[in-house]
C-alpha cells in the first residue's frame, strides 16, 4: 500500500471459456485503482457478470480461464495456491449482490448472518463483529439496528435488505467491492438512496469498487471510469466524464441514444442499427481469428 | 366518438391479505385500490406509473376484468362491466387484450408461434384462413414467416416480446393493456419494441393502457399519464403537462430519482430538499 501507483485491481487480457469452445470474455483488460468506482456497462450476455465472478473467484465451474492474469493489490491471484487465494479474496473483497433475497439465507436471523463472514473469513472476535455491525448499520442509516439484527430477512422491505448487504460489504474494510446491479431491483427512489449511500460508504472509507450495470444512468452518477463491454469484449473505456463527452465507440453511441431520457424523449429511445451490430460482429470476428487459445 | 373507451368511477378493488391469514378462516381483507376516478380516451395511449406497491398491475386487472372490483364502476365502450359474469365477459374479451411483462411465462413452451398466434383467432371464431392471419401477425410485428414453426425457446428475449404483441393484436382488439412490457429488455431491445408499439398503436387506432415504472419510457410513448401511489391517484394530466409542470410534490420525486445519462455532480450529494 505503500506504492500509491499499484492498482487495488488489474486485470491483464483475461480469457475465459466454455466448455464448447467458446470464448465468453475476450481479452479484458483493466483496473481499478484504489478509492476509485469504475463503472462495467453493457447489456445482458456481454460478460459483465462474469468478469465480477472471475475477481472473486466464484466462476461456475463449466467457465475456464485459459489466458489473462489478476491482480489484486498488485498480487497474482493466478500465482496463488486455491486455499491462499480464497483467503485473500476474502479479506481484501466484499460483493454487494444484486437480489438481496437470495444473497440472504431466508432461514437465519440477519445479525448472525452478518457478523458470520467477519468471524469466521476476518478471524474477529464476536464482540469485535457485533460492534462494528452496528457501527455499519447506522452508517447505512439504519435507526433501530436492535430490530433490524433480530428480524428474518422477509420481514424487510427490499431497500432495507440493500441497505444491511451494503453494511456487510463495507463491514469488513475490504479494499475492493464487486457491486452486481445492486440496484437493479429497486424503485427509483429507492435506487436513489441506495446509490448516495454506497457513494457516500466509498468515499468515507477510501473503497475501491467495480460497479457492474446496465444502466448508462446509474454510470454517469456513480462512476469515475467506465468500460463498456459487448460479447465479453472491452470496445470502449474511458473516464466516465470524456465517455459522456464524447462517446469514441459505434456502439457506446448507439447504446446512449438507446438509453430513455426523459427530458428528450425523442432524441433517446433510438434502436440499435442494424450497421453498428455488424461492425461490431466484425470486429469480434476478427478478434477471435488473431486469438490463439494458449496451450497447456 | 367523444365518449371515452373506458370511464372509471369510485373503484376499489379488495384482496386478501394473505400475510395476515389466521391458520384458520379467511384471511382479512387489504384494500389495493381506493377509489380512482378517470377515463381513458380512445384512440390514446395511457401511462400509468408508480413504484411497486402503488396497485397499478391491480388496476390494468381490473380493467381487463381479471379481477372484479368490490366498488365503484368500470364503464368499457358504452357498457357497464364492473361485476359483469364470465359467460357475458367472453364475447367482449377479443376486445381486452394484454401483453405481459415476461414472453417467456407467458408464451406456452409447447407450442410453435403460430399455435400461440392462432389460439385466440381460433377462440373468436376466426379460424378459416388461419396461416394467412398468423403470417399477417408475423408480418405486423417484423417477425420473418420462418418463425411461424418455432418454439419459445429459440427466440430472444425481443423476439418473444413481439410474439406477445402479435398475439394480442391478431384480434385487432379495442384495448390493450401493456404491463411492464420492456422492463425485462436491454436498453436497445426495449427501444425497437417501443418504436414498434408505438406504429401498431397509430396505425390500428389502438387504446393502450401502458403499465411502467419508468416514467422516461412513458413521456416518449405516452399522451396521458396516470401516477399512482398506495392505491391512489396522485396526479393525471396530458404528458407534456406532466413532465414540464409536475404539480404534486411525489411526481417531482419520482423525476428527480431518475438517474439521466449526463454527468451531474450534485445528484448524489445528500438530500438538499428541493423547494415545495
Amino acid at each position: 500500500m505503500n506504492a500509491p501507483a499499484k492498482p487495488c485491481l488489474d486485470i491483464r487480457s483475461l480469457s475465459a471459456v466454455l466448455p464448447n469452445g467458446l470464448r465468453v470474455l475476450r481479452s479484458v483488460s483493466l483496473s481499478v485503482e484504489p478509492g476509485e468506482v469504475r463503472a462495467l456497462v453493457g447489456e445482458s450476455g456481454a460478460g459483465k457478470t462474469m468478469i465480477g465472478k472471475a475477481v472473486l473467484g466464484v466462476l461456475p465451474p463449466s467457465v475456464r480461464i485459459v489466458e489473462g492474469d489478476m491482480l489484486l493489490e498488485g498480487e497474482d491471484l493466478g500465482k496463488l495456491q486455491p486455499r491462499a487465494r480464497r483467503t485473500l479474496i476474502g479479506a481484501r473483497t466484499a460483493l454487494i449482490p444484486q437480489d438481496p433475497l437470495t444473497a440472504l439465507n431466508p432461514s437465519r436471523r440477519i445479525g448472525p448472518q452478518m457478523t458470520d463472514r467477519l468471524v469466521r473469513i476476518l478471524g474477529w472476535s464476536g464482540e469485535k463483529a457485533d460492534a462494528r455491525i452496528r457501527q455499519l448499520l447506522d452508517e447505512v442509516q439504519i435507526r433501530d439496528p436492535e430490530r433490524v439484527l433480530k428480524c428474518y430477512p422477509h420481514e424487510l422491505s427490499g431497500g432495507m435488505r440493500q441497505r444491511v448487504l451494503i453494511a456487510a460489504a463495507f463491514a469488513g474494510e475490504p479494499r475492493l467491492i464487486v457491486a452486481d446491479e445492486p440496484t437493479t431491483a429497486l424503485d427509483v427512489t429507492v435506487q436513489k438512496q441506495i446509490l448516495r449511500l454506497i457513494a457516500q460508504l466509498q468515499r468515507e472509507h477510501g473503497t475501491a469498487i467495480l460497479f457492474v450495470t446496465h444502466d448508462l444512468g446509474v454510470v454517469a452518477k456513480i462512476s469515475q471510469k467506465v468500460s463498456v463491454l459487448y460479447a465479453g469484449k472491452v470496445v470502449e473505456e474511458a473516464e466516465t466524464a470524456a465517455l459522456f463527452a464524447s462517446p469514441q465507440h459505434p456502439y457506446t453511441r448507439a447504446l446512449m441514444a438507446a438509453t430513455p431520457r426523459y427530458t428528450d424523449p425523442f432524441a433517446s429511445l433510438k434502436p440499435v442499427d442494424d450497421k453498428v451490430l455488424a461492425g461490431l460482429a466484425a470486429e469480434i470476428a476478427a478478434s477471435d481469428q488473431a486469438w490463439r487459445p494458449p496451450h497447456g | 366518438m367523444a365518449e371515452p373507451l373506458f370511464s372509471v368511477r369510485g373503484l376499489k378493488v379488495a384482496l386478501p391479505d394473505m400475510t395476515r391469514k389466521p391458520l384458520i378462516g379467511r384471511a382479512p381483507l387489504a384494500e389495493i385500490l381506493k377509489g380512482l376516478d378517470f377515463d381513458l380516451p380512445r384512440g390514446s395511449v395511457t401511462g400509468i406509473v408508480g413504484e411497486s406497491g402503488s396497485g397499478k398491475s391491480t388496476l390494468g386487472r381490473a380493467l381487463v376484468r381479471l379481477l372484479e372490483p368490490s366498488a365503484g364502476k368500470v364503464i368499457f365502450d358504452g357498457r357497464d362491466i364492473t361485476h359483469l359474469p364470465e359467460a357475458e365477459l367472453r364475447p367482449l374479451r377479443r376486445n381486452l387484450q394484454m401483453i405481459f411483462q415476461d414472453p417467456m411465462s407467458s408464451l406456452n413452451p409447447r407450442r410453435t408461434i403460430a399455435s400461440i398466434i392462432a389460439a385466440p383467432l381460433k377462440q373468436n371464431g376466426l379460424g378459416d384462413n388461419l396461416k394467412a392471419r398468423v403470417a399477417e401477425a408475423l408480418q405486423r410485428v417484423g417477425l420473418p414467416q420462418s418463425f411461424a414453426g418455432r418454439y419459445r425457446h429459440e427466440l430472444s428475449g425481443g423476439q418473444r416480446q413481439r410474439v406477445g404483441i402479435a398475439r394480442a393484436l391478431a384480434l385487432s382488439p379495442k384495448f390493450v393493456l401493456a404491463d411492464e412490457i420492456v422492463s425485462g429488455l436491454d436498453v436497445s431491445t426495449q427501444a425497437q419494441i417501443l418504436t414498434l408499439l408505438e406504429k401498431l398503436a397509430a396505425e390500428m387506432g389502438l387504446t393502450v393502457a401502458f403499465i411502467s415504472h419508468d416514467l422516461s419510457v412513458i413521456r416518449r410513448l405516452c399522451r396521458l399519464v396516470i401516477v399512482m401511489r398506495e392505491g391512489a391517484i396522485v396526479e393525471a394530466s396530458a404528458t407534456d403537462t406532466l413532465f414540464e409542470h409536475p404539480q404534486q410534490a411525489y411526481t417531482r420525486d419520482l423525476l428527480a430519482a431518475i438517474p439521466l445519462p449526463e454527468i451531474d455532480d450534485a445528484w448524489l450529494l445528500p438530500a438538499a430538499k428541493a423547494p415545495a
